[in-house]
């Protein structure tokens, strides 16, 4: 999220075709209660024949950015939980790191140990490419997630959240709230405009209210943090003296858009969030603020990566599926959650 | 300690002609001594038309652009809250680069103290007693880090520019460190009543902003604190042998800034209700622009408040303006980069004009 780089054209990595699944929900299954207890997790409790019985142990890698924001705390640590649910898993995970040439080499030298699998969140995906490329020549399967690579070639899953997604939940949730009014005043309060991760989300949102007959009247762009958000939303909120709905791209810098919100005692609108942290959540359970949903991009991408890595050095496929092989590519969906569906989600969900 | 002794504004003339024990008085007097038909343009209005104009064509741009919306009572108060932060933290900066120096770590400290008195400890101990203990807090982290600032710079001779920026280095690091880069929700509701309130319609922390801005006008212009800053910043040398103790002072100087800092940080908190290793970013750049567009010397020895207050609010107003009219922040960036290259350019043709009379 705070971060730069990120998502080149999916076009090139849609040839070996997309699997979009759902998966935040599943990883919710291995999650705390499996790792406090110490029962060893999936393994021992596995019904047989299934992909959780253990098998040979698999050696990962794990390298990610510097968890310098909630979110990127969050999939290092959802990572750690969701290799400890396994006994066959041995995950060696690198200092985050928010610097190029250092997480080359921390890739390397996974290459080096000679690892069984490399599941890597880059900081840039561009720079990333080369090394992830002379890994899977030399027969380490790659697992790229959330950054994509500009090489199609240099991983063999890739695991992706959906930023256009994000847009089209937040603006299909204002449409069914708007129902069918065209007038509706809509707002929109983004995060670093010029990451592509932003545009995107900006683009879907744009698109899925057009659906309806609305467009976005007011737009502002912040910067992910707290401050930021407060700035951007005191200053919007005299923009536009009247608002229906708000869609605010990150619940980090949401915190202070509550507040400025709060301190300009307005109430008349429905807020959206986005990324889906555990405070927005609980305001949204607690139902006492304008904010009454807010749209996923799941931090248990990394997770994921890991399950997935160890089907493919397993040579287990995604059972649910009819396909003998894990798929190409994975990509997240981003759900919108509301009071009536935060119990499922709360869980999974980050600390900001 | 700025090693740049030559002098070449008429404030500072007696300081560097070397009459050193009249040094001190004569600063004071500069302004004065030239006099004549330029005292029309050394008079704080004269001297900050440039500003004026600015603000005045900000203003009308977003009267008729945005009507109503502009001109509003609350408006012009969300304007106002919004540069009471930077604005203090301006206001230190103003006292240190007049003196000579750069403080490149005020966000950094404004993280810092934010964090800190918004820990878990300090917040519980808050709530035992009083939510003054996390205004003290903040503005003990705040004087602290400056007297770091000012010992290094002052008596460890490592020059301004460095010392701050590993000031800016490490605070920062250390705000991250405290609070696990989480962001940290103030529960006192007594702290967050108290400075988001307003008198007599005026939010709190814009009267705090006015406060110190006066404060900082009376300390600059009508004390020998003020003198004392003026000569060391001109020429260190010549204030050093007219009896100032030119390190000791430095030392205030950074103190007084990493204070600015603390009394940020409670406002910051105040309108964000969190603590945050974020918060602050890039606060230098903004102090130092306002400060300098303001029309104190970057080099030292010329400094003025109500330059530093317009500075600020021109910034403050701009994004108002351009928010208003749902323009994007990378025209902002370009208008701000304008302002501050035509700002400098007015402000320095008035004074080659005000030299050569």
């Amino acid at each position: 999220m705070s971060l730069r780089p990120i998502h080149k054209q999916l076009g090139t990595s849609l040839v070996a075709g997309i699997a979009v699944l759902s998966l935040a929900a599943c990883t919710s299954n291995a999650s705390d209660s499996d790792s406090d207890s110490e029962s060893s997790g999936g393994t021992s409790q596995a019904e047989e024949g299934s992909n959780d019985e253990a098998g040979d142990t698999v050696v990962i890698g794990f390298s990610a950015p510097a968890a310098d924001h909630g979110w990127m705390g969050s999939i290092t640590e959802s990572t750690r939980q969701a290799a400890e649910a396994y006994d066959d898993i041995d995950l060696r995970v690198a200092e985050g790191t928010n610097e190029v040439s250092l997480q080359i080499a921390q890739v390397e030298t996974f290459i080096n140990d000679g690892v069984d699998a490399i599941v890597l969140l880059p900081f840039d995906g561009a720079a990333m490419t080369p090394v992830a490329l002379k890994a899977m020549e030399a027969g380490i399967p790659v697992v790229n997630v959330d950054r994509e690579f500009d090489d199609p070639n240099a991983a063999r899953v890739t695991v992706l959240g959906d930023n256009y997604g994000m847009g089209v939940s937040a603006g299909a949730y204002i449409c069914e709230q708007a129902g069918g009014n065209e007038d509706a005043v809509v707002a929109e309060i983004a995060g670093i405009d010029s990451l592509p991760l932003t545009q995107d989300r900006s683009q879907g949102f744009e698109d899925a209210l057009k659906e309806c007959g609305l467009d976005v009247d007011n737009r502002v762009a912040a910067d992910f943090t707290v401050e930021g958000g407060e700035k951007a939303a005191s200053n919007l909120l005299q923009a536009a003296p009247q608002i229906d709905y708000l869609w605010n791209h990150d619940d980090d810098q949401g915190v202070g858009v509550l507040a400025a919100i709060e301190s300009a005692g307005r109430d008349e609108f429905i807020m959206i969030g986005g990324a889906g942290s555990a405070n927005a959540m609980r305001a949204i359970q607690e139902d006492n603020s304008v904010l009454k949903a807010t749209v996923i991009y799941p931090s248990t991408q990394g997770a994921d990566g890991v399950k997935l890595a160890r089907l493919l050095v397993q040579g287990k496929s995604m059972s649910d599926l009819v396909e003998i092989e894990v798929p190409r590519t994975v990509q997240l969906y981003a759900p919108v959650v509301t009071s009536e569906n935060v119990d499922q989600f709360i869980d999974t969900a980050f600390e900001s | 300690m700025s090693k740049d002794t030559h002098v070449d504004v008429p404030h500072n003339t007696v300081g560097a002609t070397g009459e050193s024990g009249r040094v001190e008085a004569e600063g004071a007097r500069a302004g004065e001594s030239s006099g004549g038909a330029m005292a029309v343009l050394r008079t704080s209005a004269g001297r900050n038309l440039g500003l004026v104009v600015a603000l005045v064509v900000i203003c009308v741009v977003g009267t008729v652009t945005a009507g109503e919306r502009f001109a509003d009572v609350d408006n012009v108060l969300t304007i106002l809250k919004l540069a009471s932060v930077i604005g203090v933290v301006s206001i230190g900066m103003t006292f240190v680069i007049t003196g000579g120096g750069i403080d490149l770590s005020v966000g950094a400290i404004v993280a810092l103290s934010s964090v800190w008195c918004t820990t878990l400890a300090t917040q519980t101990m808050a709530e035992d007693t009083h939510w003054i203990v996390m205004v003290l807090a903040a503005l003990a982290v705040g004087a602290g880090c400056g007297l770091v600032n000012g010992v290094l710079i002052a008596y460890g001779n490592i020059v301004s520019f460095i010392a701050t920026l590993a000031m800016l280095a490490s605070a920062r690091g250390l705000a991250e460190l405290m609070s696990d880069r989480k962001t940290q929700i103030v529960r006192i509701e007594s702290f967050k009543d108290f400075f988001g309130a307003e008198v007599l319609g005026i939010p709190v922390l814009v009267i705090i902003f006015a406060v110190v801005a006066a404060a900082g006008w009376v300390l600059l212009n009508r004390t020998t604190f003020g003198r004392r800053t003026l000569a060391v910043g001109g020429n260190p040398e010549a204030a050093r042998l007219a009896g100032i103790n030119v390190k000791q002072h430095t030392v205030m100087l950074y103190v007084l800034v990493g204070v600015c800092c603390g009394i940020a940080a409670i406002m910051l908190i105040s309108r964000t209700t969190t603590g945050s290793s974020t918060h602050g970013n890039l606060y230098e750049l903004d102090a130092i622009a306002a400060v300098v567009i303001g029309g104190t010397l970057l080099s030292g020895g010329r400094g003025t408040i109500v330059g530093t207050v317009f500075g600020v609010l021109i910034f403050t107003t701009l994004g108002n303006v351009f928010t208003l009219n749902n323009q994007d922040t990378s025209t902002q960036a370009v208008a701000k980069g304008l302002i501050i290259v035509v700002a400098v350019l007015l402000q320095q043709r008035l004074a080659s004009r005000s030299n050569t009379a």
